[in-house]
């Protein structure tokens, strides 16, 4: 999940567009990004696995975390032998751009307030992108919904089958399966280098979570790579 | 027990943070450096996890035959190969290098 970042600055239309866009635009492009980051349940399925994550536990994550960079995250942290606090506490702060995307979404979706506990569970990087694409508040909607339906479903299915898949393989390292994380990270981060400035947090964050990976605790040093991105905000402000 | 507690940290901790999203007032956290803030953190989290989870096993930093998948994954998305093909890259090539001793 949550492989383009799509959502940079975009531009909420209030008004409907004239002639609105057809429903079945609307839902091909949700089904087409739906299906095939729901596809990805499998690599995550897959890695939970690799990672000593029970089926259940695997399975538990996809229907009730949702979002897929964290749940990379926590599995990740744990198999690396992290204590539980540290593993979420890195799942968490990856989690927190969903904030931003709602923020975006519930002033364009305008939902009612009983349907808001429900529709937040969908709030990640697709159904934004998909809903901020549309160019009314119809279509809006509909976008999110089937993006949001789509994804769910496909995600926790082939979550399932991943982790099965896995059990049924045996050796995950033999078939290059314990790649399949950092190849996920590494496609959902590629599309954020678009400055300097990302670029720079990007290589501080990379020494940082590498430098203290031998001395620190399983989970902590990855919190501290996070501290890239204010060290260089406060950098680049101090030079302007 | 210890993954059950993760795993309930991690479910509370992202519904948290994605409901917040469509309650708080807009315009609380629109302050531009929060918002830079906010881009950015992705940004650190994912290198850091990236290069830990292709060159540690354990806490030793290792170089082994899932440098050359992370490689092939990259050359992928300078492809703009969508996703899927992205990470199958990533576990063919791993898997390949594994296979010839790597």
């Amino acid at each position: 999940m949550g492989e383009k970042q799509l959502v940079t600055e975009p531009e909420i239309r209030e008004t409907p567009a004239p002639d609105g866009r057809p429903r079945a635009a609307v839902v091909r492009d949700a089904l087409g990004v739906g299906v095939a980051v729901g596809l990805s349940g499998f690599a995550f399925g897959v890695t939970a696995a690799g990672a000593g994550i029970s089926t259940l536990q695997a399975c538990v994550l996809s229907l009730l975390v949702f979002t897929g960079a964290s749940q990379f995250a926590l599995v990740g942290a744990l198999a690396a032998g992290g204590n539980p606090f540290t593993a979420a506490a890195g799942a968490f702060f990856l989690g927190t751009r969903n904030a931003f995307y709602g923020l975006r979404l519930s002033q364009l979706l305008r939902l009612p307030r009983a349907l808001r506990p429900l529709a937040a569970h969908w709030v990640i990087d697709e159904t934004t992108a998909v809903a901020l694409a549309q160019p009314d508040r119809r279509s809006a909607r509909l976008g999110f919904t089937v993006t949001g339906l789509t994804l769910y479903v496909l995600w926790n299915v082939t979550t399932l089958l991943g982790a099965l898949g896995a059990e049924a393989i045996g050796d995950t390292k033999a078939w290059g399966l314990d790649a399949a994380g950092p190849a996920v990270f590494l496609a959902l981060l590629a599309p954020m280098l678009k400055t300097a400035t990302e670029r720079a947090v990007a290589a501080l964050a990379l020494v940082l979570g590498l430098g203290f990976l031998p001395v620190l605790p399983a989970g902590v040093p990855v919190l501290i790579a996070a501290l890239a991105a204010p060290v260089v905000l406060w950098m680049k402000g101090r030079r302007s | 027990m210890n993954v059950w507690i993760a795993i309930g940290l991690t479910v509370v901790g992202c519904y948290a943070v994605k409901y917040a999203g469509l309650l708080v007032p807009a315009g609380a956290l629109e302050r531009p450096l929060v918002r830079r803030l906010a881009a950015l953190l992705p940004v650190a989290l994912l290198a850091a996890l990236t290069a830990q989870q292709t060159f540690s096993t354990g806490s030793a930093l290792v170089v082994d035959a899932r440098a050359a998948g992370l490689a092939a994954a990259g050359l992928a998305l300078l492809l703009r190969a969508p996703f899927l093909v992205v990470v199958a890259a990533a576990v063919v090539v791993t898997a390949g290098v594994r296979a010839l001793g790597g």
